[in-house]
């Protein structure tokens, strides 16, 4: 187990008398695209916003990079390497694309207590957040308030902002959600193209999307993992296609 | 946008209008005001209005820096009015007549409660906050009233404005406006940096969206302790200020009414420009002053008893007066002129 980067064992969360993380144990390789599947409401965000910290868990543990973070709170967590997107497109509406994804760099870029000197003209800040701008096609855009943006490019917004805080592992709550063709295909690309640069968390729906870029996928339902295999073998689990696949005709 | 074009002319601006232009010209105008006074053949009353004027403007200002770029509504702020006040009234009752330990003393003292009170506030959301600062607000002031050594309910006079470095630089109400230029404009310049800089951006990313911000790093509990500390610290010095120029200290510097006119004065002239802030400050303090003769000029064509009535009852007209601008002018002063430069 130790080799993983991100250890979950035995992680619950309950509301009330729903169950909705029901003893959930899984290991993340470093380097891996690991992607998780599951129908609507199978507790996929749940188990996402118990990982980054946004929400506590009632039992288990979450080992990330070998250290115990399941009583971190969600910034530190982020300082160790662990950046996550939001299923709900969430930026900062008023600040330009550029600000947003430079915040994110000012944020592991000394101090930000800071009184003098105005942030939007640091150089340094400007130049990393272009790169991760452009590293998911958004850099001509770098300009425009976040609020102005179109659904697709929010999207790609909040992919930049995660590979801004330079993590060891990104959790993306389904970066394709709600975006067009196009805007899904870059998407797909730029997703490629980090692999294997970082580890990689992914839930997504798009079953297309999820079988070309996972090294491995879980399936979650009704908050309990019944699976967790190659992209190859979970088609070919009948538990999987009972539970999931079959009804949505995805083979 | 020809509808728009055609319009442009009855506007009273210049073409070359512009909001940057707003803090150039209203600290031009402050600056003017000493040597235009006398022209009004009550220089004294013109240049006390006016210094009240700026003293407020430090006050509201300073909670816009909150309020306005962090969303935190502090409803308790006129207590650090009173810190800084009864900073420079209480040493100088022990013969400490400095300003130069004074107001040290005050910023440091309105700092300690600002970390007390904001780690505790902080904890809480909304109209919680709101209630929380409120609360310590009243402590403070009832504090002050229980302050029996200090002259409790009925506050104390100073000896004489605080002294600068051993001299009576204060003395003359001329110099005392320009000190309290000085203050106003040091204070703009260090909240001006403050909103622009790095940690400027952390509280103002807070205030859009704080979960975005703990995703990317931040603990926006910290960023925005610290600005409502230095949000006390300004407005504490406004108190030192608002003390000399009274020469009197009593605890009706920090009553729950002061710290809503403060948020009035952020709100009407537009919230998160901080210069909003002083042109609400000056609008309020204003109007405050000469809405009785105005409200009995204009009512010329009434009978004496109403015209009189009315000037006695202007609070009546003040109130929805303040309403009606809220309400018509979205964003305040600031917001009016900046829609006027778009047409
Ligand atoms: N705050 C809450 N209080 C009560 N129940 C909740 C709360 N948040 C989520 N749930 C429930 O927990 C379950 C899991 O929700 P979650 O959002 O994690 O599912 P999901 O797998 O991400 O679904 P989707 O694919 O639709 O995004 C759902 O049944 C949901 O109704
Ligand atoms: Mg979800």
């Amino acid at each position: 187990m130790a080799e993983n980067l991100l250890d979950i064992r035995n992680l619950k969360k309950t509301y009330g008398a729903l169950v909705v993380t029901d003893d959930v144990s899984l290991g993340v390789r470093p380097g891996e695209l690991h992607a998780i599947i599951g129908p609507n409401g199978a507790g996929k965000t749940t188990l996402i916003h118990q990982i980054s910290g946004m929400l506590g868990s009632n039992s288990g543990q979450i080992l990330f990079d070998g250290q115990d973070i399941t009583r971190l709170p969600m910034h530190q967590r982020v300082r160790l390497g662990l950046a996550r997107s939001f299923q709900i497109t969430s930026v900062l509406p008023g600040f330009s694309a550029l600000e947003n994804v430079a915040m994110a760099v000012q944020a592991r870029s000394g101090s930000s207590f800071r009184f003098f000197g105005n942030a939007t003209r640091e150089d340094g800040l400007n130049e990393q957040a272009l790169e991760c701008l452009s590293l998911v096609g958004l850099a001509t855009r770098a300009r425009v308030p976040a609020g102005l943006l179109s659904h697709g490019e929010k999207r790609q917004l909040e992919l930049a902002i995660g590979l801004a805080t330079k993590p060891k592992l990104l959790l993306l709550d389904e970066p394709l959600a709600g975006t067009g063709h196009d805007d899904s295909q870059r998407v797909v690309e730029t997703l490629k193209r980090l692999k294997g640069q970082m580890t990689i968390v992914l839930i997504e729906h798009d079953m297309d999307a999820v079988f070309s870029l996972a090294d491995r996928v879980s399936v979650l339902v009704y908050g309990r993992l019944i699976a967790t295999d190659t992209p190859e073998r979970i088609r070919a689990n009948p538990e999987v296609r009972a539970a999931y696949l079959g009804e949505e005709e995805m083979v | 946008m020809t509808e728009l074009a055609q319009t442009q002319p009855v506007s009273v601006r210049s073409p070359g209008w512009r909001p940057e232009l707003v803090p150039i010209v209203l600290f031009a105008a402050f600056a003017a005001a000493p040597l235009l006074a006398p022209a009004s053949g009550a220089e004294g009353y013109v240049l006390s209005l006016l210094t009240r004027v700026m003293i407020f403007g430090i006050a509201a200002m300073s909670l816009d820096l909150i309020l306005g770029y962090g969303a935190l509504v502090s409803f308790g702020h006129a207590a650090f009015l009173g810190i800084g006040a009864y900073a420079v009234g209480i040493l100088a009752s022990h013969g400490i007549e400095d300003a130069l330990i004074q107001v040290p003393v005050a910023l440091i003292g309105s700092a300690l409660f600002a970390l007390v009170t904001g780690a505790i506030s902080l904890r809480t959301k909304g109209v919680y906050f709101i209630m929380i600062t409120l609360a310590f607000g009243q402590m403070l002031f009832f504090l002050a009233t229980s302050l029996a050594a200090y002259g409790g309910d009925d506050g104390m006079t100073l000896p004489s404005r605080s002294l600068v470095g051993g001299f009576p630089l204060l003395k003359s109400d001329a110099a005392f406006y320009w000190v309290s230029l000085l203050c106003l404009f040091g204070s703009y310049a260090f909240s001006r940096s403050v909103v622009a800089s790095r940690f400027g951006r952390v509280l103002r990313g807070a205030k859009e969206n704080p979960a975005r911000m703990e995703a990317i790093g931040f603990h926006p509990f910290r960023y925005q302790l610290a600005a409502y500390v230095i949000s006390g610290m300004i407005a504490g010095l406004a108190g030192c200020l608002m003390a000399n120029q009274a020469e009197f200290v009593s605890p009706a510097f920090m009553t729950w009414q002061r710290s809503g006119e403060l948020i009035f004065m952020v709100v009407l002239g537009g919230l998160g420009s901080l210069h909003g802030a002083i042109i609400g400050a000056a609008l309020f303090l204003l109007l405050e002053e000469f809405l009785p003769e105005i409200l009995h000029g204009a009512s010329f064509m009434m009978d004496d008893a109403f015209r009189s009535h009315l000037a006695e009852n202007w609070k009546m007209v003040f109130g929805p007066i303040l309403i009606l601008i809220v309400l018509f002018a979205r964003g305040g002063i600031m917001g009016l002129l900046r829609r006027g430069r778009h047409g």
